[in-house]
């Protein structure tokens, strides 16, 4: 066994690492779900979706090296999607699991769709231009959920945008109103649901950036004129990426939505998205489990520091911007080597 | 006549997105940049202005000009704090310095001022034009508003042509090393930009909350994001384009609020400016910059 991890590539080592440290740290809280806080059990479910957000995240800026600034847009794709269908198959499906993961499977295909659509417009762009676009999709996504109407009856769905109209028969339910969201939602997620979700995530991403097509679409970060040059095909692998991206938030924001009673449309707004991608700058850019142990932790950390009560927000702030200089300053940067005795990659190159 | 009234709301509006986008512009121009916590420059402004001018009751002019001074130290303590020292780092690790300036922003805000809306004082009145008998009413407002766009407008560009800092800006957007080596005190240049952008925020948001008085601490980051989008639409780094982008983004917003939809007017502004960069993926007056194999 010694010899074999030995025989293993630095990066496949890196990958079962992060794959038996999630499994540990599911094993270790579900042997302490006994004596865990209710407040931080609470978090379980959304710690499990921020964490899938983070990788997907990742795999966009990280990976396909594209700024985003609208992942928050597929999750709510994914949310308002997912619930729907979980919420009109109620009746059909009566096991719970399986309308989460049918509801998950609808979630991520329309967040798919809208990844698809949106990337038609976004890949032809560069840098910051790209980064305003992906903006600009999260908030029409915000904005038409905030004035969708869906609704039941016995003739099947009904749609309706800006006001009421779906005029449902005897029996109907109203299922997405407006600004009012989605209210009444049988809170299905469960921690393990939310463990699997990370694991098949990791399995998806894992096994893409390690891929012929995956390492495509590294060289088209590192280099687009020369990948460009030796065949490869820009759009379809930027495509790629993108769409597998917005498909895991699709599922991780069904997954997020099932956690609540209700959900409305701002909760996806440009702030998730900035906070989901602190999660991969932080992380670090192209490392999974940093993105997993940032999400995480940051998603922890406003619980954690409840003792400064109304301070926690600007702690949070002033915490953020001290990693960020700790992490990127040369002379913080050349201080913490001298310590560990590392040398800086960049320095030794 | 409603169409003219619309069209004189939408330059109004546009006009105060143009302000604000000038900051993001010459930031983004000089330090390559986009600084998320400019949104909350123009809340801090506001907030520093309506204290002047209800709490100690000074004159409208003073309270603007405290804001101006305010904002423009904090834009540049700021920039020595959080961004110089990223200076030589990617340039994501500087947006997310810059996220996290603009939570801090906003939370000081919620601590010393609370989330009690405030209603702010117009610092023009609340005075009327009224035009073809009283079919076209115009706010001073309004006026005070387009005005002190051209001004500050004709005021950057003169800057920016014939003084030698604005000269040196100029340069150090160009090329930073080169500059450098021309005898420009890069630093001190980058941080007159802050300071200029910051101040102008100010001003844009002592207009913003004269035209829409209500403040709180996140007042800044819608108008924020839309001027940020609006600097895009015209060319990020291009003075004029800060200017076109603005009103055109003010008056489709005014449009689609009064022709199309209230709710959706947001997504129709973004649905245009996506439709725009297809078209021109460097913004209307943004230069193509061809790549060098």
């Amino acid at each position: 066994m010694a010899n074999k991890l030995k025989t293993l590539s630095k990066t496949s080592r890196r990958n079962y690492l992060t794959y038996v440290l999630v499994i540990l740290a599911y094993l270790v809280l579900q042997l302490l779900s006994g004596s865990l806080s209710s407040s931080l059990k609470g978090m379980l479910v959304p710690i499990c979706a921020y964490v899938v957000m983070a990788i997907s995240l990742n795999l966009t800026v990280g990976i396909l090296g594209e700024l985003s600034l609208g992942h928050a847009g597929f999750m709510s794709v994914g949310a308002f999607t997912g619930v729907t269908a979980a919420v009109a198959l109620q009746g059909v499906i009566p096991i719970a699991p399986l309308r989460l993961a049918i509801g998950m499977v609808v979630g991520a295909a329309f967040a798919a769709l809208a990844g698809f659509l949106i990337g038609i417009p976004v890949l032809r762009l560069k840098g910051d231009y790209l980064a305003i676009v992906t903006l600009a999709f999260g908030e029409i996504i915000k904005s038409i959920f905030n004035n969708l109407y869906v609704g039941m009856d016995g003739n099947g769905l009904h749609f309706s945008l800006l006001s009421d109209s779906t005029d449902l028969a005897e029996g109907g339910k109203l299922i997405i109103g407006g600004p009012m969201g989605i209210g009444g939602i049988q809170k299905i997620s469960t921690f393990t649901a939310g463990f699997l979700l990370v694991m098949i995530t990791l399995v998806v991403v894992f096994n893409l950036v390690n891929s012929r097509s995956g390492r495509a679409i590294m060289a088209i970060r590192d280099n687009r004129i020369a990948a460009e040059s030796v065949g490869v095909n820009i759009t379809k692998y930027k495509m790629m990426a993108f769409v597998t991206s917005a498909a895991l938030a699709g599922s991780a924001g069904t997954l997020f939505a099932m956690n609540y009673s209700t959900i409305v449309a701002n909760k996806f707004d440009f702030n998730t998205s900035i906070l989901v991608l602190v999660f991969v700058v932080l992380g670090g850019q192209g490392n999974m489990l940093g993105s997993i142990v940032a999400a995480a932790a940051l998603t922890i950390l406003p619980e954690a520091l409840r003792q400064f009560a109304d301070y926690r927000m600007l702690v949070y702030a002033i915490v953020l911007i001290l990693v960020m200089l700790a992490t990127n300053n040369p002379s913080f940067k050349s201080f913490w080597s001298r310590i560990t005795g590392k040398r800086d990659k960049k320095e030794a190159a | 006549m409603t169409f003219l009234n619309f069209l004189i709301g939408g330059i109004s509006l546009g006009s105060i997105y143009a302000i604000i986008a000038l900051g993001y512009t010459m930031v983004y121009g000089i330090a390559k940049m986009l600084n998320f916590a400019h949104g909350d420059v123009i809340m801090v402004g506001a907030y520093i202005c309506f204290y002047a001018i209800s709490r100690f009751s000074l004159p409208p002019l003073v309270g603007v000009l405290l804001a101006m001074f305010v904002c423009t130290v904090l834009g540049m303590v700021v920039e020595r704090l959080a961004y110089k020292p990223l200076r030589a780092a990617p340039s994501l690790a500087v947006l997310i310095t810059a996220i996290g300036v603009s939570y801090f922003l906003q939370n000081a805000a919620l601590l010393l001022w609370s989330s009690n809306p405030k209603v702010f004082p117009s610092v023009v009145g609340t005075g009327k034009v009224a035009l073809f008998g009283g079919e076209l009413t115009i706010t001073h407002v309004t006026i005070v508003t387009i005005v002190s766009c051209v001004v500050i407008m004709l005021a950057l560009t003169w800057f920016t042509g014939k003084t030698k800092m604005g000269k040196a800006m100029r340069a150090c957007s160009e090329d930073k090393g080169a500059a450098q080596l021309m005898g420009i005190n890069v630093n001190a240049t980058i941080s007159m930009t802050f300071a200029i952008g910051s101040g102008l925020a100010a001003i844009a948001g002592v207009l913003l909350c004269s035209a829409y008085p209500t403040l709180v601490p996140t007042t800044g980051s819608m108008p924020g994001i839309k001027a940020f989008t609006a600097a895009v639409f015209g060319g990020i780094g291009s003075i004029p384009g800060a200017l076109l982008g603005g009103l055109l983004l003010g008056v489709i917003e005014i449009f689609a609020k009064a022709y199309i939809s209230t709710q959706l007017s947001d997504a129709i502004v973004f649905a245009v400016l996506i439709v725009v960069l297809l078209v021109k993926p460097a913004g209307l007056l943004g230069k193509q910059i061809r790549e060098k194999v």
